[in-house]
């Protein structure tokens, strides 16, 4: 009822739906209970067990991602997330360059959509003239067709946080342990140490 | 010295001149010392509720203890969900929200908490899991369980232990990070063979409530399939891959990764949950021990007064009848 009378007061006879609609908006939360997730799930759900509610399904949490547009958009959306934070979050920016296994992708507005394996490397957001780096351990890039950039990975840091003499006295430990490993997996973990050493390395100095 | 004297007398001689019956008076005082031996057996003793309000007090004062305890662990947990909630949402962008798969190898894999004394989560991931089971039955399917957490396994390992292919307890003794998560799904995924994981947890949303979620992690091959049949995935197929030398060896690292990064997210929202049950249940049952305790301390002092009435009509009737 107060509703009602809320938006009664608060719009103009003109624009009643449209004001109504806006007023509201603030008050709906994260979850949007009006998608009821996997139709076809929650039917066979409620035949099979009538008396308990069907789970949530992850899609009801997620924010809706827009439709791809028809012209190319200017700026490309990035979402950058790592286990314990979101780095960007729905940031829009001019481009991205990703360590791909296959080498440094120059990501764009308007992309191929794109799945792609990361390797130990840096990470760059340019937006204008500000350019932002992180050094990435590893992970996935997608890129989809809305010219949206899901980026994960497992661990990144900024790059002026890396101490260079740190990374040099790493590289030369780790580079005398892959000449002194005997068993196989002490020269697969060398090896790792070797590469995200040297890579690091050569984020710093290139 | 002489008036303090005099007041002492004086007091000696209040009763015997406010009373209509002196006499009486001094001797129904002495009357209560000659019927001691019998004194316990008609009133009604008061030792029983006195030990009762001790007890529950005590419990109050645990109750708020683990209250307390509850609230302190849900801040630094609930920082730490919300933050791995970017996590797992580039998945499901990519690879959709398939709840509704049909596959052979189900393995639900129930996530629930190593302590009790938490509301109903757990009973409450225990009944979707069983329903999953249930929904997914079928003649050429196979349903596995893989519980993590003491609770689950105690209520499962009723009924369906023949079923349980995997139990972990004791996440939550260490630190949760995610590191030790993808050891855990790395186990998961190299003991079981699955077409399609169902996760079960409970999705954190406020201290009072929280929502019963299953997220589905799908095989390689059967994304493979899904994207070649069309339907929710079809649009997988318009993705180049880089990186790797094929298309099903990227998208076997994507389904692990994509398997522990759920993982992560499911089992901090799960530990989140608990606390947050926990600490509303501890609430409810020190308001509880509260309102008990009222009404013993209630009982108690009514209890006494009665005594005490008895006495005294005991002693005023007695009086009586002597005079009568």
């Amino acid at each position: 009822m107060f509703r009602q009378v809320a938006s009664r007061i608060l719009t103009r006879p003109t624009t009643t739906y449209s004001a109504a609609a806006a007023i509201r908006r603030p008050f709906s939360t994260e979850v949007a209970d009006t998608t009821s997730g996997d139709e076809a799930f929650v039917e066979a759900w409620k035949k099979v067990v009538p008396n308990i509610d069907p789970p949530k399904t992850p899609s009801q949490f997620m924010h809706p991602r827009p439709p791809t547009p028809s012209t190319l958009p200017t700026k490309l959306t990035v979402n950058f997330v790592l286990p314990y934070a979101s780095e960007l979050s729905q940031k829009e920016v001019d481009m991205v360059i990703v360590p791909a296994t296959t080498g440094q992708m120059g990501i764009l507005p308007g992309h191929v959509p794109t799945i792609a394996e990361l390797k130990p490397g840096l990470l760059s957001v340019h937006e204008g003239n500000d350019i932002k780096k992180y050094f990435i351990s590893s992970g996935f890039a997608f890129i989809h067709p809305n010219s949206y950039a899901d980026i994960l990975a497992v661990e990144a840091v900024p790059l002026d946080r890396v101490d260079p003499a740190q990374v040099q006295k790493g590289l030369n430990e780790f580079t005398q342990k892959l000449s002194s490993a005997t068993t196989d997996s002490e020269k697969a973990e060398a090896q790792i140490g070797v590469d995200v050493h040297s890579a690091l390395n050569f984020a710093l100095t290139g | 010295m002489a008036m303090a004297a005099l007041r002492r007398e004086g007091r000696r001689f209040v009763p015997l001149v406010s009373s209509p019956n002196p006499v009486n008076a001094i001797r129904s005082t002495l009357a209560p010392t000659e019927e001691q031996v019998g004194l316990g057996v008609r009133s009604i003793s008061t030792q029983i509720v006195r030990n009762r309000m001790k007890s529950v007090r005590n419990i109050q004062k645990i109750t708020k203890a683990m209250k307390m305890v509850a609230a302190s662990k849900l801040r630094a947990i609930q920082v730490r969900a919300e933050n791995s909630r970017g996590l797992w949402q580039p998945f499901t962008a990519l690879l959709g929200d398939t709840p509704s798969v049909s596959v052979k190898k189900n393995v639900i894999v129930t996530i629930s908490s190593d302590k009790g004394l938490c509301g109903g989560i757990n009973s409450t991931s225990v009944k979707i899991s069983r329903a999953l089971y249930r929904l997914n039955a079928g003649p050429d399917t196979e349903t596995k369980y893989v519980i993590l957490g003491e609770k689950a396994k105690a209520q499962l390992i009723r009924d369906s232990k023949k079923d349980i292919s995997l139990t972990m307890t004791e996440l939550q003794k260490n630190f949760l990070n995610y590191t030790q998560v993808s050891v855990i799904a790395d186990d998961i995924l190299k003991n079981v063979e699955f077409d399609a994981l169902r996760i079960v947890f409970n999705k954190f949303q406020s201290v009072v409530s929280f929502l019963p979620t299953t997220a589905t992690v799908l095989s390689p091959e059967i994304v493979e399939r899904e994207s070649e049949a069309g339907g929710k995935i079809g649009s997988l197929d318009s993705y180049e891959i880089e990186g790797g030398e094929t298309k099903s060896e990227v998208l076997q690292n994507l389904a692990e990764f994509q398997f522990s990064c759920v993982m992560f997210n499911a089992v901090l929202e799960n530990a989140c949950s608990e606390q947050g049950a926990r600490m509303s249940a501890m609430d409810s049952s020190s308001r509880n021990a509260g309102d008990m305790l009222d009404r013993l301390t209630l009982t108690y002092n009514r209890t006494r007064q009665a005594s005490i009435t008895t006495e005294l009509i005991e002693i005023i009737s007695g009086a009586s009848a002597l005079t009568g």
